[in-house]
């Protein structure tokens, strides 16, 4: 089974919470306030709201099957892995920016201060992904799909 | 008898064995390289170079990847002829390899043009790990160095030079560096960035002889330009560019132009040999022809392709596109196609801020976009290639497509909604890449 993030632009309020809760589970105390006034760089979302006037919807990462930012990864950062789902090695990364030229969704972010890319990596430890979980009109929701990798 | 044989051991190469291993778990596979290490990101070397990469660092795959994809490796083995009757490959040292299927992964080499006061000590070419290490080890008796080209090599190895605090002189025949991907407006936000890290480049110059040191002819100790111009310096790196590293097609019937040519298989004129990366000749999706895209994405791809149609499975390859992203001298840059029309058929947009480094252009024809060069902001540069890839046609919106709040919302509802909901529906997760290839 493969874990999908799914998004409806026609209940979307583009109140951003799932950027914010993004951002504390990415962070390093796990801790709203903390992480946005205590943590010093302040961690990053890795999902979007994209927004035009009245219309608005939250894009992170597809976990495509055929991932290109993997294919175009400089340094082996990226990587599909067995479950299907596309993983960034922040560790591996030195910010050449060439995933973000790759993924035609605009689905990584660029961290300037410590100079890697981010991107979903599903919330890895949670039954339920931070954006999903706090989305407070079902906007993002998580389906599962037997996909088989490969 | 090896089932699956490949010369070079490096993206390429594992794009093929990674495909190979998804079909066929059995056959024999094999890989030959004159380098001795494990598969590692050349576009690295300069991290390494800099001293923010040890060698763990450079791996591009785990440790374990040959074991793990079942592969027999043959590092620091020099190929030196295809024999085509018998179907082997010789190595240097008389061993003879004999294949089902051949792919020539085998890259470019660095071109080194005959120059006066060549064969000194301290002259370097950067392209390989062994090439980052030379310099390294001269690095103490460097405070000064001349780069010969200021293409994509040149600057990598600038990059690291300056960061290792080398002084550098950048010489580069045409008018701006990195010409093969920017145009001048580009360029000239580029060097604003090079000046800053202070660096100095001489563009319309070329070098015309290199100089020993008094009293030590065989060491380098500066340049003359063409103009007469002498620049004094510890080392020269020559970084005029990479030729397709053809020689184990030549005296063969495998056709070679520029770089080995293969078709939308990867395959070259001859059955069960195949070629992808820096030496093969494959097709570019928006020049619409064979074309040496000397790139890593397009390497893995192409070695992805090729490794799926050599293990049996029907793959073609949706083509490359000259797509390069740059981080040096902390500036963000991206360049992809088209980047500079060569005839007035094409429209172009473009808006220019030199003094905050902002840049975008976007060179349209028949309402496609075929080439894009973003400085400073590049976050949606992403979604524009995807466009170009597609061949959206994007009459409709291109007025958004400079606009600093341009992304998915900006898109046409219908377009939008195919492209980002396809996760959500079975079978597809995300684009389609490769055409023909069985998707499960
Ligand atoms: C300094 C530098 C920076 C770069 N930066 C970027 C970048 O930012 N973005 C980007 O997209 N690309 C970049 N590139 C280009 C990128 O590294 C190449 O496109 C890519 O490595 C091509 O991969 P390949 O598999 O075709 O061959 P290569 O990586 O060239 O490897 C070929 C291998 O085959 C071996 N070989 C060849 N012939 C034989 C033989 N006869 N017998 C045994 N072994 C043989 C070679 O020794 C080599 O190890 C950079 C390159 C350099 C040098």
């Amino acid at each position: 089974m493969v874990k999908m993030i799914r998004r409806r632009e026609e209940v979307c309020i583009g109140c951003r919470l799932c950027e914010v809760h993004c951002l504390v589970e990415h962070s390093r105390s796990k801790d709203l306030v903390h992480a946005y006034k205590g943590e010093n760089p302040r961690a990053l979302p890795r999902v979007r709201v994209e927004e035009q006037g009245a219309l608005s919807f939250a894009v992170q990462c597809l976990h495509c099957q055929e991932p290109l930012c993997a294919y175009a990864c400089l340094t082996g950062a990226i990587r599909q892995m067995e479950d299907g789902t596309v993983f960034l090695d922040e560790g591996k990364c030195i910010g050449c920016w060439t995933c973000v030229l790759a993924c035609p969704y605009g689905a990584i972010s660029m961290d300037l201060t410590r100079r890697v890319a981010l991107k979903c990596d599903l919330c890895p430890g949670r039954e339920t992904p931070a954006c999903v979980e706090n989305c407070p009109n079902r906007a993002l929701l998580l389906v599962e799909e037997e996909v088989p990798v490969g | 008898m090896v089932r699956y044989l490949i010369i070079g051991n490096s993206v390429g190469a594992v794009g093929a064995v990674e495909a190979i291993r998804e079909i066929d778990h059995q056959g024999s596979l094999a890989v030959v390289s004159d380098e001795p290490y494990p598969v590692y990101s050349r576009p690295r070397i300069s991290e390494f170079l800099a001293g923010k990469s040890t060698m763990a660092d450079m791996l591009y795959r785990p440790e374990g990847f040959y074991q793990t994809h079942n592969v027999q490796t043959y590092l620091g083995r020099k190929a030196v002829k295809v024999e085509l009757g018998s179907k082997e490959v010789r190595l240097e040292d008389g061993e003879a390899l004999a294949f089902e299927d051949l792919l020539l992964a085998t890259g470019g080499v660095p071109f080194v043009p005959k120059m006066d006061g060549q064969g000194k000590e301290g002259i370097f070419t950067f392209t390989t790990l062994g090439d980052a290490e030379g310099i390294a080890r001269r690095l103490p008796q460097t405070r000064r160095a001349v780069v010969i080209g200021g293409g994509l090599i040149g600057m990598s190895v600038t990059d690291a030079l300056v960061k290792k605090g080398v002084e550098v002189t950048v010489v580069e025949l045409k008018d701006w560096v990195l010409n093969t991907i920017l145009d001048q407006d580009a360029a000239l936000v580029t060097q604003d960035a090079l000046a800053d890290a202070g660096v100095r480049v001489m563009a319309g110059q070329s070098v015309q002889k290199i100089l020993g040191r008094a009293g030590d002819e065989t060491t380098v100790g500066g340049v003359v330009l063409a103009t007469g111009e002498e620049i004094s310096c510890d080392i020269v790196v020559v970084a005029i560019g990479i030729v397709p590293r053809t020689e184990l097609a030549s005296g063969t019937p495998i056709q070679v132009n520029r770089g080995i040519v293969v078709d939308r298989r990867m395959a070259t004129t001859v059955p069960e040999i195949y070629a992808c990366g820096d030496v093969a000749e494959a097709f570019d999706f928006i020049y619409g022809i064979n074309r040496v895209i000397p790139i890593w994405p397009n390497a893995y791809l192409g070695g992805r392709v090729a490794g799926y149609n050599m293990a049996g499975m029907e793959t073609e390859y949706p083509g490359g596109v000259a797509m390069n992203s740059l981080k040096y001298f902390g500036l963000p840059i991206v360049s992809a196609g088209l980047y500079d029309p060569p005839d007035s058929s094409y429209r172009v947009m473009r808006s220019l801020d030199r003094k905050n480094r902002l840049y975008k252009k976007l060179v349209l024809k028949d309402g496609l976009v075929v080439g894009m060069v973003f400085v400073g902001a590049i976050d949606r540069a992403g979604i524009v290639l995807g466009l170009m890839r597609d061949k959206i046609d994007v009459s409709s919106f291109q007025d958004t497509l400079l606009a600093p709040d341009f992304g998915w919302a900006s898109l046409p509802a219908a377009l939008r909604r195919e492209k980002l909901t396809s996760n959500g529906r079975s079978p597809s997760r995300g684009p389609s890449v490769l055409s023909g290839r069985a998707r499960v």
